[in-house]
């Protein structure tokens, strides 16, 4: 485990003021907003985010890997035998997690700067980016599982407010409600799976837990069903099957939301939460099973419908999607180091893809459909080039980061089980055929759209490229955080996290280790694989410049993969149509005809018996004296019957 | 001398004061005119006179007698305020009647 820090006030005071700052920012820019000069809040916005990522830095600096601080802000649910502390933990895990959010974080927020400098809600937005930065920070920050979830919940709350931004459009505010409701199914997971931690363990707190929890046998049925809440939690965060619908939907909101929380930071939540309670998890083998082929059942599904669909973020989105379901695949198969290796190389990639995507959609004010692109390559050549750059790191081209991430868990599904391997491996070369799907008919030919877009199509400004470039730069060298031990380097990455990975490592079932050839062949074979998918998709839309479908005319087994094999739909039928006839019922029925009755006839019968009360005050003496006489009479009565 | 002659039984007193007393009640109750409410009063206090003076006699005890004087006193005041009271209303309002000396209801 780790050695604990927690009278260091230097350290402690960075590790408060890394989630307060963007904290700070919301509030100013929340409450101050509209006093401020137009475009100051974007900058105050952008820099809280930069000055926590310098405290990260200085806490990177000074912490060695197999040290944590211990940060308790103030003792806050005590009773009983309960002690749940306001608590925040910064261990290397921690730090890894950290300097994405707030790194990517800044560069989105600097991006935001341009991409909606023309927005009315300018401020609003960047408020709103800020909470969700200290809500994330405090997710990944939280000592006890408790605090974690104010983070989760705060995530979620602040994508419904961005997902709706654009607010005056009703299908963006349904598409902000879907996801709501949807990671609220997976919090109940998560809400239970919390119960049973605390009923079952006395305390919430993550480092406790996962002390106490080798003491309990491996795969009793009290951690498996701990763990599979847990994991139902992930899956409506994580956007897998079956909770997964939201996020394209997501794409409603404005691009760097999809870049920040639907491809960096609130989708990973999930995948941070597993490796947090890594030994919870490695003592569930059962758990990571579901795990493992939800994850792959995840990442071939949304490839697949990642193939025919020609929204330009859409195509990101179930790219994101699929990429997830890779790296709970890894997770599954126990190699926690791994899934984060992926997440980080992927938060690079991935964001850089979405902010690519924005300066298209930027440049050609508003288009999203990729049939009416094509030919942008010399028009904005910096978001060309970074895009091709990061779509070449998500397909795997040998020596970028993708191709170190993703090859090392497939290395690890070879080790494990031949069939997952062939089932991910397939998943890779459909997500290098439909990345460079949407590269080339976005970028390459010529442009399809009308005359009037062409003369406007321009490069972005500064605010906007820069992130882009640094961005870039990262997915191209970001594999150094983990190159492979063949490669006769050490792995960063591995004995960075080792103190947080360890303790399961010992617990989870290792196929045999891959001899240095073997691991060789596969990153070969694999990286000639993904070049090859792109030699065939550029012949394809290049040379022979095949187009999609038009709407209207698409048929058969295309037309089921383009409505997303009608999930959508399905749900619909199945789960929302009955809710709402349910509603209906419940409303017409029992609340007109039993409630309104019950409350009306309360009121109804306190207003006759008032009425008839008030006569025995009708000024009338005769009628006190009767009272009078009535009074006495039963007096008598008692007295003689008692 | 000694009392040979039966004495009237404490019961007979008793069932004469309750009837009164019912007698004078019913009277306040359903008596319209006020002299005959005052008057009905009075009969009731008599009753309780009447009934105070036989326990009085029968257990030998001078205390209720006493009682009786001071019930005849207030009796009397009473009957004094009450009727330069009634006489008071006739002459404002012309009736003694009470359905007519309903101000106390709004």
């Amino acid at each position: 485990m780790t050695e604990t820090i927690t009278n260091n006030p230097t350290l402690t005071f960075l590790g408060l003021l890394i989630p307060l700052l963007p904290l700070m920012g919301f509030l100013v820019n929340g409450l101050l907003g509209k006093y401020l000069p137009k475009g100051s809040t974007g900058w105050i916005g952008s820099l809280t985010i930069l000055a926590s990522f310098v405290c990260v830095l200085m806490i990177f600096k000074d912490l060695g890997a197999a040290q944590s601080i211990q940060i308790d802000v103030f003792n806050w649910i005590s009773f009983g035998n309960i002690d749940i502390s306001f608590g925040l933990w910064i261990d290397s895990l921690t730090l890894i997690m950290m300097m994405v959010v707030t790194g990517v974080g800044f560069l989105i927020h600097l991006y935001s700067i341009g991409y909606m400098h023309a927005d009315e809600g300018f401020t609003r937005f960047f408020t709103y980016l800020n909470l969700f930065i200290f809500f994330m920070l405090l997710l990944v920050m939280g000592s006890n599982y408790l605090m974690m979830f104010i983070g989760w919940e705060g995530v979620g709350l602040c994508s419904y407010l961005l997902i709706g931004f654009w607010f005056k459009n009703d299908a963006y505010n349904d598409a902000a409600q879907k996801a709501f409701v949807m990671n609220r199914i997976g919090d109940l997971g998560f809400l239970l799976g919390m119960f049973f931690i605390l009923f079952h363990f006395g305390t919430l707190d993550i480092q406790a837990v996962q002390e106490i929890a080798p003491s309990l046998t491996a795969d009793s049925t009290l951690l498996i069903t701990i763990t599979l809440l847990l994991f139902v939690g992930a899956i409506g965060k994580s956007a897998q099957l079956p909770l997964y619908t939201w996020l394209p939907d997501a794409m409603a909101g404005p691009t760097p939301v999809s870049a920040l929380i639907h491809a960096a930071t609130m989708v990973t939540a999930g995948i941070y939460m597993v490796v947090r309670s890594n030994v919870l998890f490695a003592l569930a083998p059962t758990t990571l099973q579901v795990i493992l082929w939800i994850g792959v059942a995840t990442s071939v599904f949304a490839a697949v419908i990642g193939l025919k669909q020609n929204d330009i973020k859409k195509v990101l989105a179930y790219s994101t999607v699929s990429q997830l379901g890779l790296m709970f695949a890894a997770l599954g198969l126990g190699a926690f180091n791994s899934g984060i290796f992926h997440l980080v190389t992927h938060a690079f990639f991935k964001a850089l893809l979405f902010l690519g995507a924005g300066s298209v959609i930027h440049a050609l004010s508003g288009q999203q459909d990729i049939r009416q692109m094509g030919g942008l390559k010399k028009l904005i050549p910096i978001t060309y080039i970074t895009f091709l750059l990061a779509a070449l790191a998500i397909a795997g081209f040998p020596l970028l980061s993708g191709f170190f991430s993703k090859d090392e868990i497939l290395a690890h599904a070879f080790e494990q089980n031949k069939a997952i391997w062939t089932i991910l491996f397939i998943s890779s070369l459909l997500t290098a055929f439909y990345m460079f799907r949407l590269v080339f008919l976005t970028f390459f030919n010529s442009f399809r759209g009308t005359e009037e877009e062409k003369h406007h199509i321009h490069e972005s400004p500064w605010t906007m490229t820069v992130p882009l470039i640094i961005l870039c730069i990262l997915s191209v060298f970001g594999g150094v955080l983990g190159l492979p031990v063949v490669f006769h380097v050490n792995h960063w990455l591995d004995t960075y996290l080792a103190s947080v990975t360890a303790p399961s490592a010992a617990l989870v079932h290792h196929g045999e280790a891959l001899s240095h050839s073997v691991e060789i062949g596969l990153l070969s074979f694999a990286g000639i694989a993904a070049i090859l998918v792109i030699i065939y998709a550029a012949r394809k839309y290049i040379t022979l410049r095949a187009m999609p479908e038009d709407d209207a005319t698409i048929t058969g087994l295309p037309k089921l993969i383009y409505n997303k094999f009608y999930v959508d739909e399905i749900y619909h039928s199945l789960i929302v149509v009955p809710l709402f006839k349910m509603s209906e019922w419940f409303g017409n029925f029992i609340d007109k005809q039993i409630i309104d009755r019950a409350v009306n006839g309360t009121a109804t019968m306190m207003d006759s018996g008032g009425k008839t009360l008030r006569l025995l005050q009708n000024g009338n003496t005769g009628t006190y004296v009767f009272a009078m006489v009535i009074g006495m009479v039963v007096l008598f009565i008692i007295r003689l019957l008692i | 001398m000694e009392h040979t002659a039966q004495m009237v039984p404490l019961n007979y007193y008793l069932f004469l004061s309750t009837f009164l007393f019912c007698i004078g009640v019913m009277g306040v109750l359903f008596r319209r005119n006020a002299i005959i409410i005052l008057m009905c009063i009075e009969l009731m206090l008599n009753s309780v006179n009447l009934l105070l003076v036989a326990f009085s006699s029968y257990n030998g005890n001078s205390d209720g007698q006493v009682f009786v004087f001071f019930i005849m006193v207030v009796a009397a005041a009473e009957v004094a305020v009450g009727l330069a009271l009634l006489i008071s209303i006739y002459r404002n309002i012309g009736s003694t009647d009470i359905d007519v000396l309903n101000k106390l209801k709004w």
